[in-house]
């Protein structure tokens, strides 16, 4: 008895301190990497990173001006593309639709979320890349676009299930047909939510390199127009890392730093703006 | 404004369509001495006939037969699942945004049938207040203005829309309370008010007739009694019809009612002597309170 006791008491505070502790890597694993760029990083990121194009091989110095500009091109491109798809085809889902087309769309989404980054770099290769000969920063927007959609699809399909079925009652008892009460009443009331979930996929594909290696190439100078090909941050940090250069490799870490930092920033403006003025939702 | 000369038509009493309705049997089943075939002494604004309604197979609604008097508050009442929602609901055609019903029957309003209307323009002859006040994530004045905006009732001029907007607060027993805060936002009023809200909201578009569905049921006794207070004001331009699964708030604020029982109209008479003499043993049985 006495012994069972003790045995029950062990496993308890073991399997307490393994969650505590898995708990702990996972939410480690951020700061770990952080604390490494900001290590081997930090000290490149200064003024010309930011204003200077890269330096012609051999030579120190300069920055990744066109890159981070390329990677604002790139996202700009892709939200124009992914975030109307991704959003009036979650409109679909959640407001039109029987029952059989919504479960093949919404499964359709969920495998085109899992496909791989590379595979989607490919796709985006073979119909904007080929036809013209040459890479382009509208292929690169494409491409991540594309991966923008299921995650928008999901989400604003999601956000807009949770808007109460009351309110639109509402409107369209007033008369409204079913587009306006979905235009002016629900889309308004999940628009925060589903601006969350565009800002967040943006953030996600802001660092995917795969799609962008065969699509918009890279660019050791400026990209004027969106035909020619172009640089961005990710494929910035894959050159330099595996170039041969000790400074690539620092300027690299910069990259990474600078990456991620923006990538964080809008996480957390993000979540700051939803949670503060989370939208009324009452059953 | 188009707000109080707006029924040009409706009120004219047509002495065909009153005798037509006269000869229908179908109002009180066992005959009173009173032996007046209408259950209220005023012009009919809506008539139902022989209304069955289903939900898939669930037969809801049996051969309901029912007339609504103009500038009239008409209350259904019955136990929860007597079907006196669904029965709301089918008289601005709200079924129709449900998937697998089915009614067969008739809804005629100002002696027209409401099936061969456009649904737009009958939902905006017929309003609807609902069981939870459901106001749109919008400010108070974007909410009331919301039905004129669709409807695109006034010109695009402001000063008109205020106006309306005004009057309908004012018709609503609210403008005093939210003037000075029109434009904030609706979800920053209280449960009374905001149901006040959506009365306004509804009445903005001038309809005929105003479906009530238990109104305020999510509301504590001081509100339920602005609201109720309300509703004696607003029969003067509107035709009122209530569902409330309290019995008192019949009695006081309708004048004709009508119990609903496992889908069935029991018993449809003018309110005092369905409560004072009910003339079915099941209404009876209700309204001391046995069941439901």
């Amino acid at each position: 008895m006495n012994l069972r006791m003790l045995w029950r008491k062990s496993v308890n505070i073991i399997m307490l301190s393994l969650t505590g502790l898995c708990a702990l890597v996972a939410v480690s694993v951020l700061f770990f990497i952080l604390g490494y760029l900001v290590y081997h990083g930090g000290r490149d990121v200064n003024w010309d990173f930011f204003t200077k194009l890269p330096k012609p091989v051999g030579e120190t110095g300069g920055g990744m001006a066109n890159a981070i500009v390329g990677s604002g091109k790139l996202l700009f491109l892709a939200a124009l593309f992914g975030v109307p798809v991704g959003l009036l085809g979650g409109v679909y889902l959640a407001e039109f639709g029987g029952h059989a087309v919504p479960f093949v769309v919404r499964y359709t989404a969920d495998l085109l979320n899992g496909v791989p980054s590379i595979v989607i770099g490919i796709f985006a290769y073979a119909l904007v890349v080929m036809p013209v000969h040459h890479f382009s920063t509208l292929a690169g927007g494409f491409a991540l676009g594309v991966m923008m959609i299921p995650i928008v699809l999901r989400s604003t399909e999601e956000f807009l299930h949770a808007v109460p079925r009351s309110m639109r009652e509402g409107a369209m008892a007033l008369g409204a047909s079913k587009w306006r009460t979905i235009s002016s009443v629900v889309l308004p009331a999940a628009s925060r939510g589903i601006m969350t979930a565009a800002l967040l996929a943006l953030a996600r594909v802001a660092g995917e390199t795969a799609p962008l290696l065969f699509t918009a190439f890279g660019n050791r100078f400026w990209s004027p127009g969106w035909s020619q090909p172009i640089s961005s941050l990710p494929v910035m940090i894959y050159t330099y890392a595996v170039g041969p250069y000790e400074d690539w490799h620092q300027q690299a870490w910069a990259a990474g730093l600078v990456l991620l930092g923006l990538v964080l920033v809008t996480n957390i403006v993000v979540r700051t703006l939803l949670s503060r003025g989370a939208s009324p939702q009452r059953s | 404004m188009a707000q109080t000369s707006a029924k040009p038509a409706y009120n004219r009493p047509e002495s065909s369509e009153n005798s037509v309705v006269g000869s229908m049997e179908t109002v009180l089943k066992p005959p009173t001495p009173s032996g007046s075939q209408t259950v209220v002494e005023a012009p009919l604004r809506m008539q139902i006939r022989n209304l069955n309604f289903y939900y898939g197979k669930l037969h809801a609604l049996h051969s309901i037969n029912l007339q609504v008097a103009a500038n009239r508050v008409t209350a259904l009442i019955g136990p929860s699942g007597c079907g006196k929602s669904t029965l709301i609901r089918t008289f601005n055609r709200m079924h129709e945004t449900v998937r697998g019903t089915r009614l067969v029957g008739e809804i005629l309003l100002d002696g027209e049938d409401v099936f061969a209307q456009d649904v737009t323009h009958l939902r905006r002859r017929i309003g609807m207040v609902f069981q939870r006040p459901n106001p749109f994530p919008k400010s108070i004045f974007e909410n009331v203005a919301y039905g004129l905006r669709i409807n695109g009732l006034p010109a695009t001029s402001h000063g008109h829309l205020s106006e309306a907007v005004e009057h309908s607060l004012l018709r609503a027993a609210l403008w005093e309370e939210v003037k000075d805060q029109l434009h904030k936002s609706a979800y920053a009023l209280s449960g009374g008010q905001q149901q006040r809200l959506c009365i306004a909201r509804a009445l903005a578009v001038d309809p005929e007739v105003l479906l009530l569905d238990e109104p305020c049921s999510a509301l504590d006794p001081v509100n339920t009694a602005k609201i109720e207070e309300l509703l004696f004001h607003l029969k003067q331009n509107c035709t009122l019809v209530i569902v409330t699964h309290n019995m008192q708030q019949a009695a006081r604020v309708s004048d004709a009612t009508a119990f609903l029982l496992n889908g069935e109209l029991i018993e449809f008479r003018p309110t005092p002597q369905l409560f004072t003499t009910p003339s079915d043993p099941r209404t009876e049985a209700y309204i001391t309170g046995r069941f439901g």
